[in-house]
């Protein structure tokens, strides 16, 4: 499929990274952004997109999607408007070689669907003992590196893996979570899980890693990210250290700016997370802090098959399906904590960009044609049929959301028409 | 969200967890508990409420005594008693779960009595039966991880009816490791649910759940002010593996400090009854004189679980 001049007319285009929000038209030619408002000079269309009623975004990118089939979920990617992805190294076998990411690079250039991003292993097979070859991940294409949701037990080695890491100036993400605070639990140590016998995860799993990597990350001056906070006092912290001047960026899941450890009900696996559901009192200290701009969001997208969740809670496979609910999860919170929407879209397109330090997430001349032009106000019912990934796992199952993606381009491309 | 222990009608149609049961729906297996009291003194120790019926002892966990008890009150009842113990067979070979549900329902089963490791793994079954459209097809809860032991829950709370009056006038302590116990979590739900005055969570931070209060108990740290002018006493069972040194220093410090002596005994009310779900460590949460001691009703919860199984599978059969 060649790249075509397209003229989408009378669309509401939000920019969050130019600050633009008005009804206005948008040239694409040579798969690039190549005006707004009048077309440029000699442009003619081959192809004109009605966007009345619609509204017309950067494509949508991603933090963390695991992709388990890899064709399957990047066409599930741009049916949810996603069209750049970071896909963490806990594939099997896991990136920490440079073979293998060149290898799922390519893949998804075959492809030609979203963009994928592989995040490199920090340690080799993510065990937490002994460095990765940063050096040659990087050069087959990883853009960070990351344990996943692997520890490393070893404090000096985490030192020496973000010394080494901030040699090259590589950004290290991690998924904060103390290893033995954390050991066993399968949710929020609170109300819930006592009332339901399950071994609970404390807060302070999470404050004492965010506390461990913010110091060792002060020391190493290495590019820290921590990804998917589930918790207020974490929050907490990294807001601090933000203030203090530490150069640090975080992320947290769609799913936990919607859902507490009360929805695990009588026992729903399918709201077995990690980091788990927190509380309501968490939840809302993460909705602060995606509203003003502390965390990124992402979809944690983690498609499991039937197998994985049909199993007692605590023996359960965590995570949720998440690429196709981003949007819409992210209008319905948007609407929810009345934001405007060019704010709530930041959270999904110029933030994640600028974590990753890509070019994307952004409509300014030049910049790469990736959009995704939505109806913001159509509802759609989720069910296993609805969802393209092969993870129907998810809680918003049975639910009505709003917000469906009509068409998505990538590089001027249209890789998904609906 | 529909408690999924009880249908359309509000009746009950599976004895998964005491939580979320209503007063009446306790009161009602008590009460039936008390009629079925009688047949097992009777010269013919049957009733045929199941004739005809098959109920499986699906047991994923491995328990004499428990299985024993459902089984002897399953005949009772004179159903057929088909005992499964899965530990050793299907589940070894790599079968899931759903699986072997599926397997015993194809082979006409119209009651499991589960226990499992996994703490809401009974759950997981009746929503299966559920999705299934097999309603006929009753789980009874015989123990889940440390999350519930809704018979045991039932037949201590029979029990405290029978030596006690009306629960509005109780104070009870819950003594030991309430935290791995799925016993003291079913019964912090019946007490607070028939509205006993006061229920004490007694025990050292380790052995206590996180959020007590959320359950509607007094949590005490302190054995003496948790047995003062108390009616009745359920101490817990503390497992050997509890003492290696991670959540008690050791069994003889445990015993110092939480352990069932009569002198502590005397703290409570005269007349105050002392429980436990068995099988008792005499010496680590109870002293030998205690337990064999007039106050112990120990012995006569184990008949009066026989009864309360017979009323639960009985309700269940007729719902």
């Amino acid at each position: 499929m060649h790249s075509q001049n397209l003229h989408i007319r009378n669309g509401r285009l939000i920019d969050p990274a130019g600050g633009l929000d008005q009804q206005i038209d948008l040239f694409v030619a040579d798969g690039r952004i190549a005006a707004i408002g009048q077309p440029p000079a000699g442009f003619s269309a081959d192809r004109q997109i009605d966007a009345s009623g619609l509204i017309v975004c950067p494509g949508l990118v991603d933090l963390s999607a695991r992709l388990g089939g890899i064709e399957s979920e990047l066409k599930a990617a741009v049916a949810g408007g996603v069209t750049s992805l970071a896909c963490p190294p806990d594939t099997k076998p896991p990136l920490d070689e440079a073979g293998l990411v060149e290898r799922l690079v390519r893949r998804s250039e075959t492809l030609g669907l979203a963009r994928v991003y592989p995040i490199g292993a920090l340690t080799q097979e993510l065990a937490g003992q002994k460095l990765a070859e940063m050096n040659g991940l990087a050069r087959a294409g990883c853009i960070a590196f990351s344990q996943a949701k692997h520890p490393i037990i070893d404090t000096q080695l985490l030192l020496r893996a973000m010394q080494y890491a901030a040699t090259f100036d590589y950004a290290v993400r991690l998924r904060p979570q103390d290893h033995f605070l954390a050991r066993e639990g399968v949710a929020h140590d609170g109300e819930v899980a006592s009332r339901l016998g399950l071994t609970g995860i404390p807060v302070s799993a999470e404050t004492v890693a965010i506390a461990t990597a913010l110091h060792l990350a002060g020391e190493t001056g290495v590019r820290l990210h921590l990804s998917r906070l589930s918790s207020g006092a974490g929050v907490d912290l990294i807001r601090t250290a933000r203030q203090s001047g530490v150069l640090v960026t975080c992320d947290v899941s769609i799913h936990h700016l919607h859902l507490s450890e009360t929805d695990i009900g009588y026992f729903d696996s399918n709201s077995r997370f990690d980091p788990p559901l927190r509380s309501a009192a968490d939840r809302e200290a993460l909705r602060t802090a995606a509203s003003d701009g502390l965390a990124a969001i992402c979809s944690d997208h983690t498609p499991l098959d039937a197998d994985g969740k049909q199993l007692p809670f605590a023996e359960a496979l965590p995570g949720a399906s998440g690429l196709e609910l981003l949007l819409p999860l992210t209008l319905l919170w948007a609407t929810q904590a009345k934001l405007p929407l060019i704010g709530a879209l930041a959270r999904i397109t110029s933030d994640p960009a600028s974590i990753l330090g890509i070019a994307a997430g952004s409509l300014s001349i030049g910049s790469a044609a990736d959009v995704c032009i939505f109806d913001a106000d159509e509802a759609w019912h989720v069910t296993p049929e609805a969802l393209r990934s092969q993870g129907k796992n998810t809680p918003f199952l049975g639910r009505d959301v709003n917000g469906r993606v009509r068409m998505t381009l990538v590089g001027g491309r249209i890789v998904f028409e609906g | 969200m529909r408690n999924p222990q009880l249908n359309a009608n509000g009746e009950l149609t599976h004895l998964l967890s005491i939580q979320g049961l209503p007063r009446d729906v306790l009161i009602h297996i008590l009460d039936t508990a008390s009629s079925f009291l009688k047949v097992s003194d009777r010269n013919v120790k049957k009733v045929p409420l199941l004739r005809g019926k098959s109920v499986f002892n699906v047991f994923f966990e491995n328990s004499t005594r428990t299985r024993t008890t459902f089984e002897i009150a399953a005949k009772r009842l004179s159903a057929d008693v088909i005992n499964l113990d899965v530990t050793r067979s299907s589940t070894a070979k790599g079968e899931t779960l759903l699986d072997t549900v599926d397997n015993l329902v194809a082979m006409h089963a119209d009651m499991f009595v589960v226990r499992h490791a996994a703490s809401g793994a009974p759950h997981l079954i009746a929503d299966h039966l559920r999705r299934l459209g097999r309603n006929d097809v009753h789980v009874v809860n015989a123990g889940d991880g440390r999350h519930a032991h809704p018979t045991q829950g039932l037949l201590d709370m029979y029990t405290i009816r029978h030596y006690k009056k009306d629960f509005d006038q109780l104070v009870v302590a819950v003594v030991g490791d309430i935290l791995h116990s799925r016993v003291a979590r079913s019964d912090l739900h019946a007490l607070t649910t028939l509205g006993a005055a006061e229920v004490r969570a007694v025990g050292p931070q380790t052995l206590l759940p996180t959020a007590m209060e959320t359950m509607g108990v007094r949590v005490c740290h302190d054995l003496r002010a948790g047995l003062r002018d108390c009616d009745v006493i359920i101490m817990l069972r503390l497992q050997n593996e509890r003492m290696n040194g991670a959540l008690l220093p050791s069994a003889r410090e445990y015993f110092a400090c939480y352990g069932l002596t009569p002198a502590m005994l005397a703290l409570a009310k005269p007349d105050a009854i002392v429980m436990h779900p068995g099988p008792m460590n005499r010496g680590v949460e109870i002293d030998s004189d205690v337990a064999d001691g007039p106050q112990a009703v120990i012995l006569p919860q184990v008949t009066f679980g026989i009864a309360v199984r017979m009323a639960v599978m009985g309700i269940l059969a007729g719902n």
